[in-house]
């Protein structure tokens, strides 16, 4: 097996190698294997982390939020039964506690801003302005790279809950059902929060196009 | 699976063919509004515009990349499991 090595000031920390496979990890925590926890943390800790400023909405708050994940899941970890992925299980311990810790301001503050639809229709229901093309030049290798490291800048600039659905579904790549059962949602609630975060990015992608061409 | 009800026998305007997008990229529209759907995209250049500039969007998303975490987060939570192991 291949080892990493972080020296720290109170000794070593080791990391497992990437092709460890999360089942065989989880199990190796489960009997007290620091280089398995660590080679979770390696692998999952950035993601946690957007998912937890989705939800929460502040930085600080999120990292004490995935703190808190990360020691439910070695307290917790007998209690994983591989009925779901690890990753699925740590998002859903994740969401439980932010939801808890993330106060009654934040939470109202933040669950209706720009939450209604971007596109603008006549009252015929035809395009009031149509959109401009571009997807064509997104064949370009270069502007395809660029667009999926603004996307990822552009994140922060939807409001909570439809982050939370776009980072779960198209960055993540889990499906509806469990995005909704993740969430407390209806299938419907998660389907309309997924179109106007989509919608809302593509938005601004074709801003950013409009820089580009 | 999304049903449009009892405007599936109406030609598709804009706005409806917009709103159905989402769950016709999830495979999940019912067989005549995928076919009416499809019947829009067909004749609609603004609306195919829209629906491969969401497709470009999510493809995106799929490639956005989260930072590598640094060691001096890992060596923090690792520390975290020591405590937490000394008890």
């Amino acid at each position: 097996m291949l080892v990493d090595a972080i020296h720290a000031g109170d000794g070593a920390v080791v990391v497992c190698s990437a092709v460890d496979g999360d089942a065989a990890l989880v199990e190796r925590v489960r009997g007290g294997d620091e280089a398995a926890f660590a080679e979770l943390v390696r692998r999952y800790q950035p993601r946690l982390l957007r998912l937890a400023e989705a939800t929460v909405g502040n930085r600080a708050v999120a990292e004490e939020a995935c703190q808190d994940t990360w020691l439910a899941v070695v307290r917790g970890v007998d209690r994983f039964e591989g009925r779901s992925s690890f990753k699925t299980w740590l998002f859903r311990v994740l969401l439980n506690r932010a939801r808890t810790n993330a106060t009654r301001e934040q939470r109202a503050g933040h669950a209706t801003r720009g939450d209604v639809d971007v596109e603008e229709f006549d009252a015929n229901g035809a395009w009031a302005v149509p959109p401009v093309p571009w997807s064509d030049q997104v064949d370009d290798r270069l502007v395809a790279e660029h667009l999926a490291q603004r996307v990822h800048d552009l994140l922060p600039a939807l409001p909570d809950q439809q982050r939370q659905v776009v980072v779960l579904r198209d960055v993540e790549g889990l499906d509806a059902a469990d995005v909704a059962h993740l969430l407390g949602i209806t299938d419907g609630n998660q389907r309309v929060l997924l179109h106007r975060g989509r919608a809302r990015l593509r938005e601004l992608l074709a801003a950013e196009m409009g820089r580009v061409r | 699976m999304m049903r449009l009800g009892r405007r599936r026998r109406r030609a598709l305007v804009c706005r409806d063919a917009v709103a159905l997008m989402t769950a016709y990229l999830d495979g999940e529209l019912a067989g005549r509004d995928r076919d009416r759907l499809d019947a829009h995209l067909a004749g609609c250049p603004h609306c195919a515009e829209y629906l491969a500039q969401l497709r470009v969007t999510i493809d995106a998303l799929g490639r956005a990349d989260v930072e590598d975490l640094g060691d001096d987060a890992l060596r923090e939570f690792v520390g975290l499991y020591r405590r937490w192991q000394a008890g």
